[in-house]
């Protein structure tokens, strides 16, 4: 189903640190922080890969760094250290932390692409959902309206939103709705990598099927790569391939869905399962 | 002129300064250059700008013509050619064949300008993109970076919603394939004159600080999508009664005593040229 | 009916201007000068302030000139500035060494130094005194002139800061003498972000209503900042010159008196407090003016969503010449542009410029 010699994103020694640290940092700290000199490591020395077509979850509570990783990836934050490689970018012989920020803006817009959790993150409220993707497809170099508008219909169908309503703005639908935009948006230039934030959470739960269910769809069509983070393994159980399971700003335990859903190993892993009812 | 003053107002380090930042504009066409702008007995907003460009390169020799609105009898004209006219001494004219030196306001004048012409614009808003972005540290980088999305989707939104671009004046243009430039308030209709020409446009805004510049032979094109084609205002079936002209840029009157509409060539110097050429 | 061009631009505004003499021209009584600088003086402070030049009697000439319109005489003012070649850089005005005439500090009863309450309105009951209308002032000069003839003034010694005491306990943070040249902003154009010294140029010339405004939303819950005025100084600096053969040398070329204000704040110091200063100075006897800088000098390092914390919301829309000439300017044909945007809201409805 897919190959699993080169990853189409591989991750070495994530770190995001809030803090300058200290020597004494890794021996004191304390869930994610060092009692020493207060810094907290959101990330501490994190490193993934993702293969094509496959969908990586990452779980885990709130503080444990799933969100830090995403944000640093999308370029919301800078890391202290560690190297991104993107086969689509360079071969992935360039660590994207140390690309200039047009060549940051290329690969948000072509080589990547982000649903966050808050639409209005990821969305212009103000503007109609056609012209949400349009925008993408401009960044892209395009400059013949004509196509933008088919390709925007082609994308709203794909998440099952009427054409009637490509006119409209994002801030006039429900919470579902919009993450569906974001989702076509993200879609627009045909990304080798998906990145999704949390984006079910706070949606109702017949919502939430919908939304993960189109996601299911989309993975299968367009056989894109997903990193899909939340905190709630039912999401993951039903999506990832792949899970990693993230506390304090480390990965503690990582493997098979499957795997991981039936034979935890680590102890947090192992309470995460068994809430799980 | 009065002698309580400079020869053109300004002191002679304030004139070179300004004319260093014209040099690096002509060099960078489009590129907004800032500048250190002067406080002029003129309000700001009222074309210090353009009046400190003008100050900065007349000199003795030079023929002034001043137009707002197109006409060189408007207040505003009149009021400029005063104040340049109180510290220079300088032939000022109305013919802009005459002029050396042209300094408008939202209009640029019907006859093609020549190689030793300059015509010195007013510009009250110079950033292109701040309608997208209010922010002059943000705006900045969008075009150290040409990262000018942001106002291409303003051009697809108004498709969308008006099935047609809606900018009026002020219409976006990249120059050199590069920087993209506000070519202040002249309407659309006056855009393709920046195009090849060959005369030198000089643009000033003063409040904001910046000046810009369109030398000869550049590429300027208004911006728009390759099937949307640029659409400049139209007149159809209207001509100025004055002079019977068809192509030109016309004023919309209503008469101040029948309350009648009626049309006008808004370029008062060029309208009387036609008349005196047909009689 | 005959078309013609409009015209008669020059002749009205002819009129205009004799119109403004008629405006002028209601009383044979003349305004001297020197009543406009002696009893109109907070006015002609606050001119000198909006306006950054430092001269009572042009501000009071500039007053006479518009009719008494703030806006009008800062104008006159700094056009006036932009003629003169610039002479001298003054050296550095340590204003410890101020001679003051006014200082209190309202967070600390008492101080080193002592308050001096000064001349002040602010205790003043706000009742009007119709006896002024008939002020006999020839007796008031007098009077006051021969009061002052048989006193000897006491001396007031420079005193130390209030915050230097606080400096000493640790509680507001010391720095080494940065001597680098202040950016000078009335021949560069202010850039984000701004330099400390760009902006408090541009908050000391800002309109006073707009800084005071703003700095009053600060205090009413739009800002993070509710100081506590630490020190206000209103006094007289002297200003020197380098001498022009040595450098080393200097020479004394007058006072001017200024208001100038520290006020502190709490603020994060990692897992602990301190007291942070905001700083305020402008020409004059302009108190309020003084604080609201202050305010607002501590609002901006902040990062926040409130106005005040938007640099570019404060610093951009303040100067009275540029505020005031691009809201008149509206009052300018804009017939041209006008009539581009009929012609684009008329395309939309499908009828071309009918």
């Amino acid at each position: 189903m897919y190959l699993i010699d080169t990853p189409v994103l591989k991750i070495n020694n994530l770190t995001v640190r809030y803090g300058d640290g200290c020597s004494s940092c890794q021996e004191n700290l304390e869930k994610n922080r060092c009692t020493a000199c207060g810094t907290v490591w959101a990330c501490n020395d994190v490193s993934l890969e993702v293969f094509p077509g496959e969908v990586l979850g990452i779980v885990g509570e709130s503080g444990s760094g799933k969100s830090t990783l995403m944000k640093s990836l999308y370029f919301d934050i800078e890391p202290a250290n560690g190297s991104a490689l993107l086969k689509e970018y360079k071969n992935g012989t360039k660590n994207i932390w140390e690309s200039s920020g047009s060549q940051q803006r290329l690969i948000k817009n072509s080589i990547m692409g982000m649903v966050y959790q808050n639409p209005i993150l990821g969305l212009r409220m103000d503007y109609s959902s056609a012209a949400n993707i349009a925008e993408k497809i401009i960044s892209a170099g395009n400059r013949n309206a004509g196509q933008m508008t088919e390709r925007a219909i082609e994308l709203l169908d794909a998440v099952e939103i009427m054409t009637s309503r490509m006119a409209e703005a994002p801030k006039n639908f429900s919470g579902g709705m919009q993450q569906r935009v974001q989702i076509s948006k993200a879609l627009a230039n045909n990304p080798s990598l998906l990145l999704l934030d949390e984006v079910t959470t706070g949606l109702d739960l017949s919502v939430q099927a919908k939304v993960l269910d189109l996601i299911r769809r989309i993975k299968a069509k367009y056989g894109i790569s997903i990193l899909l983070v939340s905190h709630d393994l039912a999401v993951i159980r039903m999506l990832a391939d792949r899970t990693i399971v993230m506390l304090d700003g480390k990965i503690i335990e990582s493997g098979l869905t499957d795997q991981i859903l039936e034979d935890p190993q680590h102890a947090y892993t192992q309470q995460l399962v068994h809430s799980l009812i | 002129m009065n002698k309580n003053y400079n020869f053109a107002f300004l002191d002679e380090g304030s004139k070179r300064e300004i004319r260093r930042s014209i040099l690096k504009a002509v060099a960078i066409p489009g590129y907004q250059v800032p500048f250190g702008s002067r406080e002029l007995p003129i309000g700001r907003g009222w074309g210090t700008g353009g009046i400190q460009l003008t100050l900065s390169l007349i000199g003795k020799d030079d023929v002034l013509k001043v137009i707002d609105q197109g006409s060189d009898e408007s207040v505003n004209a009149v009021n400029i050619k005063k104040f340049v006219g109180l510290c220079t001494d300088v032939k000022t004219t109305t013919k802009t064949q005459e002029a050396t030196l042209i300094q408008t306001r939202h209009r640029i004048p019907e006859i093609p300008m020549t190689n030793d012409q300059i015509l010195v614009l007013q510009v009250p808003l110079p950033e292109p993109l701040r309608i997208v972005e209010p922010r002059e540290e943000i705006t900045k980088k969008m075009h150290a970076e040409t990262d000018y999305a942001p106002i291409w989707l303003q051009l697809y939104e108004s498709i969308i919603k008006y099935k047609k671009v809606t900018i009026a004046s002020e219409y976006p243009c990249m120059v050199e394939g590069r920087y993209i430039m506000n070519p202040s308030p002249i309407p659309k209709f006056d855009n393709e004159k920046l195009h090849n020409s060959e005369c030198l446009y000089l643009f000033g805004a003063g409040r904001e600080k910046k000046i810009y510049a369109i030398p000869p032979h550049t590429r300027v094109t208004s911006l728009a999508f390759d099937d949307v084609p640029f659409e400049k205002e139209s007149f159809k079936g209207k001509k100025c009664p004055l002079c019977g002209n068809e192509n030109t840029y016309l004023d919309e009157l209503f008469d101040s005593i029948t309350g009648e509409v009626f049309y006008q060539c808004s370029d008062t110097s060029y309208c009387k040229e036609v008349q005196e050429r047909c009689i | 009916m005959a078309y013609v061009a409009v015209s008669g631009g020059k002749e009205a505004i002819e009129e205009s201007i004799k119109l403004l003499d008629f405006y002028r021209s209601g009383t044979k009584i003349d305004i001297d000068l020197t009543a406009i600088e002696n009893k109109m003086s907070l006015l002609v402070d606050r001119v000198m302030s909006e306006a950054g030049l430092y001269s009572k009697t042009y501000a009071a000439l500039a007053l006479k000139q518009c009719e008494g319109s703030v806006e009008e005489a800062v104008f006159l003012l700094r056009a006036y500035r932009s003629t003169l070649t610039r002479n001298y850089y003054t050296n550095e005005v340590n204003t410890d060494n101020m001679r003051i005439t006014r200082r209190i500090s309202a967070a600390f009863k008492d101080i080193m130094g002592g308050q001096i309450l000064g001349a002040t309105y602010d205790y003043t009951h706000r009742l009007i005194n119709f006896e002024i209308e008939n002020e006999d002032s020839e007796k008031l000069f007098d009077e006051i002139k021969k009061k002052l003839k048989n006193e000897e003034p006491e001396i007031i010694e420079p005193c130390s800061r209030v915050s230097n005491e606080l400096k000493r306990e640790g509680l507001i943070d010391t720095f080494e003498a940065d001597n680098t040249s202040p950016y000078d902003i009335t021949e560069n154009m202010l850039e984000f972000p701004c330099l400390r010294s760009a902006r408090l140029q541009t908050l000391s010339r800002a309109d006073t209503g707009f800084i005071s405004g703003l700095a009053y939303s600060s205090l009413r819950g739009f800002g993070q900042v509710h100081p506590t005025v630490g020190e206000l100084r209103c006094g007289y600096i002297e200003l020197e010159v380098p001498y022009l053969f040595d450098n080393s040398e200097s020479i004394y070329i007058g006072e001017i008196l200024i208001t100038e204000v520290e006020c502190f704040t709490e603020a994060d110091a990692g897992d602990k407090l301190k007291l942070a200063v905001g700083y305020g100075a402008v020409f004059g006897r302009n108190e309020n003016k003084a604080i609201a800088m202050s305010v607002l000098d501590r609002e901006l390092e902040n990062k926040g969503g409130n106005p005040t914390q938007n640099e570019e919301f404060v610093l951009m829309h303040g100067d009275s010449l540029e505020m005031n000439g691009f809201i008149s300017h509206l009052k300018l044909p804009h017939y041209v542009t006008f009539q581009s945007k009929l012609d684009a809201v008329r395309k939309t409805r499908g009828d071309e410029n009918e």
